[in-house]
């Protein structure tokens, strides 16, 4: 029933318009989306302060002393109480290491997804809308990049570029090529769904009402079928988030992210395996632990999302 | 004794922030072999009202109060076994969309023969004669092999009629039919009320017509139902409400028909829209649509009474029926 | 208006035909026949070689229910898709076969109101927004305060408080919504306007509103309307000339009057014949035997022999030519131009 009548009120704030919006409330009944936000929230909020939470820079080799490597976390015995978690190999303080690292796993996250979205939405666009050849043309791509794997992509790719410029360069760009290969190879997600919800936007009247009106192919993309896109865009953004901070990871695990000089969590947990028999644990499992927890909420919120954006399970 | 007597239902809706009452006290009967027409725009009621009748109200709507008799029995109260029972047995339901009532991967034969051995103690091989002999009632040719068809290969007119047909299969009392042409065709749905309306009065079957259409309501029902804003408005013999509607509302939706206006000129149209159910107005829902209303109107929910031959729920009937009559001695 | 274009018709369909084809790619046109291997493809004849023309200022509405295929012919004339052959002219010159740039001037001129007010406007615009985009794009030389101006005055034309324009349409009613897209449409000062059903999704009391609505404009702005609806009512009222569809073929084209008064085609009878009456209990309807046949399987000759009960071997093999009647309307039918029709009305 849809016989709301417009009757002269004041406009609202658009802060109470988002809370009382219908993601506002289906978030405030959903204990573990909020719970899942205030996690999310701390660790990413402690990340990007690190330079002024962080008590030590784990960056700057001044800080760093080898004889304080291998210390374990402050309820262990024979712990120093200036390493609440103890010290890496290396001696670095893994409570700093940490916070550096999650900043550096969140960033490359986000930015590869962001390449990712760019790409893919442009090319799911013009597939969708355009149709036809092109449409055919961009979809066999993406299925042919969809059917390797990204790791392996990464992997080969990774490989022949350290290989191509030598270990010192690559480890001083290794961030943008991690975000390059990640968001390169995962752009078909972005396409197909883009492409799947402009083939159903593009029957709806509005656009044959902009096409009537004598708007142009682009404008009537980007104006028109990218806002009413959005919202699977929203819920397979925070999924990729979350996979590319584990591809970021298990790339680095394996040796072809980021160099131990710079540690990301994935690198973190790689250099602590070595020591893992030796009884120093905590290298490896701390950090395991925070990219878990991360991995976890982020994957909650983009559940939480697609709960509340799926047309199907929601009607106004 | 009436065959379903409705007294004072209440459904309502619990809300996000707040309770929506759907339906406000409505009351009335159907007699064995009547046919009632419920006639009101989206929003009004109408199919909240034919959802309840079958007790297919589901959360978040519930059933305030008030009782729906059928045969002395309370269906808001029985139990689900019971319910099962009924549903078929003596009451029966029509849908607007044929697409949605049957199930797509089942055959019609399959469809009717499981209905009626649900409900009945008979061999497949009668089941399946019942089920030929009520296909060929609803005009369906060659119904032995549209028993092994599939829905999706009938046209939408043919599985109207196969609904039909099933909504018949176990002699049920009541039809409850809710808007069930709107998604036809004018032709095919001239077809599916003449069928409907012979096979009621064949069988001395009830029916009760949800519809938005007052065409159809003339020419099929005996009794009408006018409903706004989750209440009866007005009720009473067809005839007379549509020759000659008391309530302002009912008045207005005659009124504003292409048909009762010279071609060209302006339709009288009533102003404004149907309040949300959220937000109904004090006093009479309709009053600030109405050109007839007054401080009473904005201020005290009009009783139902009864006026002449009808009842209706207005303040200002006499006055309004004064006026008529003055303007007709005018002109 | 131009007095010299007033013989002209403003919009001449003809030959009209459009098909869609069902199987897209060439794997799915090859089919297994007969141990053979053949390729065909199958395609939905939605209109087959209708001619009609729209005189200025006229109402002419097309009728006929669905898939008879006057949707297609109201998106064919707006350019949303492009016939498979056929001519469409505007105003005296071709315009079917033009590039979007080459239509750019014509948009202004030719607007189209849709059937659902839920889904013509764009949910994530607000009613400013809505309205301002097609002025700003067809009048670029208006001054901010200009294109306010014009949206106001055309919010106030149709009944819409210009206060509501910072809200979304998903804040208004259907019947509101409805007017939105009307104003929307009123933007650009078009002289044509092809309404595809836009009072079906509505309900009585709304329907009345908007119908006057698009008569006052038709009257105040010199409006011609292409006006699509299966509601026969509706037709009586609003048009002043009818063409009667089936099957993607004119059956008939009358003056409303002639046509309501003196119907011919046999389907055009069986079709006023079943809507519903107010007032009158006992209506002589029509039968029809059958229901309408799909477009893909076309029946040959007339496309309603198969539903007509005067269908006679001419009928099954010939396809009618619509041929002028003596009180001006065009009627396509054997029987009727073979005066066979009355004497077995009379006898039926």
């Amino acid at each position: 029933m849809s016989t709301e009548t417009v009757s002269p009120r004041a406009e609202p704030s658009r802060w109470s318009k988002i809370v009382n919006s219908n993601m506002g409330y289906s978030f405030r009944r959903n204990p573990v989306a909020v719970v899942s936000l205030i996690i999310f929230a701390l660790i990413a909020g402690a990340a990007f302060l690190s330079p002024w939470i962080a008590p030590y820079d784990p960056y700057d080799p001044a800080q760093i002393d080898i004889m304080n490597s291998e210390y374990p976390p402050a309820w262990v015995s024979g712990s120093l109480p200036e390493f609440v978690l103890g010290t890496d190999d290396q001696g670095r303080d893994l409570w700093s290491t940490i916070l550096y690292g999650t900043r550096l796993s969140l960033l490359i996250g986000i930015c590869a997804v962001a390449l990712q979205a760019f790409l893919g939405i442009s090319i799911g666009l013009l597939a969708g809308y355009i149709g036809g050849r092109l449409d055919n043309l961009l979809m066999r791509m993406a299925d042919i990049q969809l059917s390797f794997s990204t790791l392996m992509v990464a992997i080969i790719f990774l490989a022949v570029t350290q290989a191509m410029f030598g270990s010192e360069t690559f480890n001083q760009y290794a961030v943008f090529f991690l975000i390059a290969v990640i968001g390169v190879a995962e752009w078909p997600q972005y396409a197909r769904t883009v492409r799947a919800t402009v083939l159903a936007e593009k029957k709806k009247e509005y656009i044959d009402s902009a096409r009537v009106l004598g708007f142009g192919p682009m404008r009537i993309m980007v104006r028109h079928i990218l806002p009413n896109s959005l919202s699977p865009i929203f819920v397979i953004s925070t999924v990729q988030v979350a996979n590319a901070i584990i591809s970021e990871a298990s790339l680095s695990f394996l040796g072809l992210g980021m160099p131990p000089s710079q540690p990301s969590l994935g690198s973190l947990i790689s250099s602590g395996f070595d020591y893992i028999f030796s009884g120093s644990w905590w290298i490896t499992v701390i950090p395991g632990v925070v990219l878990v927890v991360l991995v976890l909420v982020i994957n909650l919120l983009g559940d939480w999302m697609r709960d509340v954006l799926n047309p199907k399970l929601y009607k106004g | 004794m009436s065959l379903l007597s409705v007294r004072d239902l209440t459904v309502k809706f619990a809300m996000r922030d707040e309770t929506v009452t759907a339906l406000n006290g409505i009351s009335f009967d159907v007699a064995k072999g009547e046919r009632l027409g419920i006639v009101g725009e989206s929003g009004a009621g109408k199919s909240i009202t034919g959802f309840s009748l079958m007790n297919l109200i589901s959360r978040p709507g519930y059933v305030d109060r008030g009782e729906i008799l059928l045969d002395g029995e309370d269906v808001v109260k029985m139990n689900d076994k019971r319910l099962r029972q009924l549903r078929g047995d003596k009451m029966a339901m029509i849908f607007q969309d044929p697409m949605v009532t049957l199930n797509p991967v089942l055959t019609i034969g399959q469809q009717m023969i499981e209905t009626l051995l649900a409900h009945r103690k008979l061999s497949r091989e009668e089941a399946r004669q019942i089920a030929i002999v009520k296909l060929r009632e609803v005009y369906i040719p060659s119904p032995e092999d549209r028993l092994d068809q599939y829905p999706h290969e009938l046209s939408g007119g043919m599985r109207q009629r196969i609904i039909i047909a099933i909504a018949l299969l176990l002699d049920p009392e009541l039809i409850i039919a809710d808007e069930p042409t709107t998604a036809l065709d004018v032709t095919i749905q001239a077809d599916i009320m003449e069928l409907l309306l012979e096979l009621c009065q064949s069988n001395k079957v009830g029916l009760i017509l949800i519809t938005h259409d007052l065409g159809v309501v003339s020419q099929m029902t005996e009794r009408t139902l006018v409903m706004y804003a989750g209440r009866i408005i007005e009720a009473g013999r067809t005839r007379e409400i549509i020759n000659d509607p008391q309530h302002p509302y009912t008045q207005g939706l005659i009124n504003a028909l292409p048909q009762q206006t010279l071609p060209g000129h302006k339709l009288r149209q009533i102003p404004g829209n149907m309040p949300s159910l959220t937000n109904i107005p004090p006093g009479c829902p309709f009053n600030p649509r109405c050109e007839y209303a007054t401080d009473l109107c904005r201020s005290k929910l009009p009783e139902v009474i009864q006026y002449g031959e009808v009842q209706v729920a207005c303040h200002e009937v006499e006055r309004l029926h004064a006026e008529g009559a003055r303007q007709e001695q005018n002109a | 208006m131009k007095d010299m274009n007033a013989q002209t018709p403003l919009v001449e369909i003809k030959g009209l035909e459009k098909r869609f084809d069902l199987d897209q790619g060439f794997l799915e046109t090859l089919k297994f026949r007969n141990g053979r291997l053949t390729r065909e493809t199958r395609a939905v004849h939605a209109v087959n070689n209708v001619t009609l023309d729209v005189n200025r200022g006229e109402a002419l509405c097309v009728v006929g229910e669905s898939g008879c295929g006057k949707s297609t012919v109201a998106r064919l004339v707006a350019g949303l898709l492009t016939p498979t052959s056929g001519e469409i002219h505007y105003d005296g010159s071709r315009i079917d076969n033009r590039s979007r740039a080459e239509m750019q001037p014509l948009r202004k001129k030719i607007q189209m109101i849709f059937q659902n007010p839920y889904a013509s406007l764009n949910p994530r615009m607000t009613i400013r927004q809505a309205l301002e985009e097609p002025v700003k794009h067809h009048f670029p030389s208006f001054s901010a305060a200009e294109v306010r101006d014009k949206v106001t005055e055309v919010m106030m034309s149709v009944g819409v408080d210009p206060s509501w324009a910072k809200r979304y349409p998903h804040e208004f009613s259907g019947g509101q919504r409805q007017r939105i897209a009307i104003a929307r449409a009123l933007t650009v000062d078009p002289e044509f306007i092809i309404a595809d059903e836009p009072i079906s999704a509505l309900d009585v009391s709304i329907q009345a509103q908007v119908l006057n609505l698009m008569l006052e404009a038709k009257e105040s702005r010199g409006l011609t309307y292409l006006f699509i609806t299966h509601d026969l009512s509706v037709v009586e009222h609003f048009g002043t000339r009818v063409a009667v569809l089936y099957l993607g073929a004119v059956c008939e084209v009358a003056d409303t009057a002639t046509l309501f008064s003196n119907p011919k085609h046999p389907y055009t009878r069986a079709l006023l014949s079943a809507v519903p009456q107010l007032k009158d209990d006992r209506p002589n309807h029509i039968r029809l035997k059958g229901e309408i046949p799909t477009p893909i399987n076309m029946p040959q000759g007339c496309p309603f022999q198969s539903r007509c009960a005067f269908a006679n071997n001419r009928c099954r093999s010939e396809p009618p030519k619509a041929i002028h009647q003596p009180d001006g309307s065009l009627v396509a039918c054997h029987a009727v131009e073979e005066h066979r029709l009355d004497e077995d009305a009379i006898g039926a």
